[in-house]
């Protein structure tokens, strides 16, 4: 009995890290490809519907869902803040709050949950119909074809939408704010930018955005690459993709706070630099 | 030099042996005809000849030189020299049935674009449907899907086509509409084919040689005629279309 309990765990962990290794491999093959494909036009001609598919598509939701954090921040802290007689200072909290966490972790989050599950279904789809081995058969790498120019669109547009999210972020708390708890709006952006938020802080934010932006492309892709058979296993793949993609933006956040705190520490002095 | 040879090519999924220690040689211009029951192995067969698997022991040769331990991108070139049906045509579904067509020549070749307009023209007459060019796939029948597939297969001009159950899910006339188009292009396009199938009326019809896949084993190789007449119990069963015992026990079990 406690042998074949050994045997059972020793068996999933084996399939775990021969998972994580052909993941690896997926990822290190996409890089490769997306390095050779710099300098081809083929590839260029392939990016465009994805930039539209995965950066104009989004916008709607990332706008409403930034603009209404923003103003779901301005309702929920205001009473605290006037309690002790800060209300003048909510955009400090809102403002660095939305350019440092909320912004790109939402963005990241909506992204995955949008562009990640349909990145997922599609390949996924296109695997279960042997479209992917009609592809290798006409000796065109999916990798290239079909990878790349996704996981290129996720890596810029990420950025830009966590940019649209933080400026809806930032207006709908200043709607909440400033017309309706009648905080006078100079005073609310002084507050937001003296002690507050400064362009450190803002490029901290655009510049995890990369980085949940190739997580999400890698994770869906890889998820829809390899899915079961039938309609089962894509909706399986499209549910791992989010769980995994949010699971990583999470990760990925901790580790690039603790990562981009240490690098501002050892730079302080050059702080000015950055605003 | 055989086109298409297997030497002891071995493959197994988890537990099950799919194919044990295989060896099968395909002459140029033959048409081979893979038969065998459902889940019995042929089609993975017939994409360890592409490189679409690997087997996990023993050597796949094309042309006398071993492709199952080239990479994809050494692969490429040979993938070139075939054209392969996929049982439900894996047509992109995405694109119309012109981009479908046009896909191989955009890809791999340096022709101008009403260059292309011509051949995807061409190749979509042959299978008898130069009418459906700017319809999506999803608009198409099932037999209409697979001719189609069959246009964008030949669309490079291949040595060897391979398909995978090119008639089945079709009505017995598209079947034979099927089988009509591929003794053409055997005969238009002078290619090798490998038919896997388990239409015996397919079989028949279309291959010169038949062998035949029962446990991981090729345990018949025969022309059509040595086909019928064979005294072998599991290629008659096979042929005539009668369930053994073992299949009809489940039947005979019981119901608890």
């Amino acid at each position: 009995m406690p042998l074949k309990m050994v045997e059972k765990i020793g068996g999933s962990a084996i399939e775990v890290l021969a998972q994580f290794g052909d993941f690896c491999i997926f990822v290190w093959r996409t890089i490769t490809w997306f390095f050779a494909g710099v300098v081809s036009r083929r590839s260029w001609r392939l990016l465009p519907p994805q930039l539209y598919e995965i950066g104009v598509r989004s916008v709607p939701v990332v706008a409403i869902t930034g603009g209404f954090i923003g103003m779901v921040m301005a309702v929920e802290t205001y009473s605290q803040f006037a309690a002790i007689g800060q209300a003048n200072r909510l955009g400090t909290i809102i403002n660095l709050s939305v350019v440092k966490q909320i912004g790109p972790v939402l963005a990241a989050v909506m992204v995955a949950g949008r562009v990640g599950g349909a990145l997922a279904a599609e390949l996924g789809t296109m695997h279960v119909t042997e479209q992917l081995d009609a592809l290798r058969v006409m000796g065109s790498d999916p990798i290239p074809y079909l990878v790349v120019p996704r996981f290129v669109a996720c890596v810029a547009l990420t950025p830009i939408l966590t940019a649209y999210s933080d400026v809806l972020g930032i207006f709908g708390g200043w709607l909440i704010a400033v017309p309706f708890f009648g905080i006078p709006n100079g005073i609310y952006w002084y507050y937001s930018i003296h002690g507050g938020v400064d362009t450190w802080q803002i490029m901290e934010g655009i510049t995890k955005a990369f980085l949940f932006g190739g997580a999400i492309a890698l994770i869906s892709c890889y998820k829809g690459f390899t899915s079961g058979a039938g309609a089962s296993g894509v909706g399986r793949a499209c549910t791992e993709s989010f769980v995994a993609a949010f699971i990583a933006i999470i990760i990925i956040n901790f580790v690039f706070a603790e990562a981009s705190k240490d690098m501002y520490n050892a730079i302080y002095g050059l702080r000015s630099v950055f605003g | 030099m055989s086109l298409i040879e297997f030497r002891k090519v071995s493959k197994r999924f988890g537990p099950q042996v799919v194919l044990d220690r295989i060896d099968l040689r395909v002459e140029r211009g033959q048409n081979l005809v893979i038969i065998g029951a459902s889940g019995s192995g042929k089609s993975v067969m017939l994409k360890h000849m592409v490189g679409l698997l690997r087997p996990d022991s023993g050597q796949v040769l094309f042309e006398g030189r071993r492709i199952d331990n080239l990479s994809e991108r050494r692969l490429a070139p040979v993938r070139a020299q075939f054209g392969f049906l996929f049982q439900m045509g894996a047509l992109f579904d995405s694109m119309t049935v012109e981009e479908n067509v046009a896909f191989p020549l955009v890809e791999h070749t340096n022709k101008k674009r009403d260059e292309i307009a011509v051949i995807v023209d061409e190749k979509l007459r042959m299978v008898g449907l130069p009418e459906v060019r700017k319809k999506m796939p999803a608009e198409l029948s099932g037999g209409q899907r697979k001719r189609v597939a069959l246009a964008r297969a030949i669309a490079l001009d291949p040595r060897v086509i391979l398909y995978d159950e090119p008639t089945t899910g079709l009505d017995p006339i598209r079947a034979d509409v099927i089988n009509e188009l591929i003794l053409k292009l055997q005969r238009e396009l002078r290619v090798t084919s490998v038919v896997v199938t388990h239409d015996m009326h397919s079989a028949f019809k279309i291959g010169d040689r038949i062998v035949m896949l029962h446990d991981a084993h090729l345990v018949f190789d025969g022309t059509p005629q040595q086909t019928r007449e064979s005294d072998d119990p599991i290629v008659r069963r096979f042929v005539t279309g009668e369930a053994g015992d073992e299949e009809l026990a489940a039947l005979r079990d019981p119901v608890h």
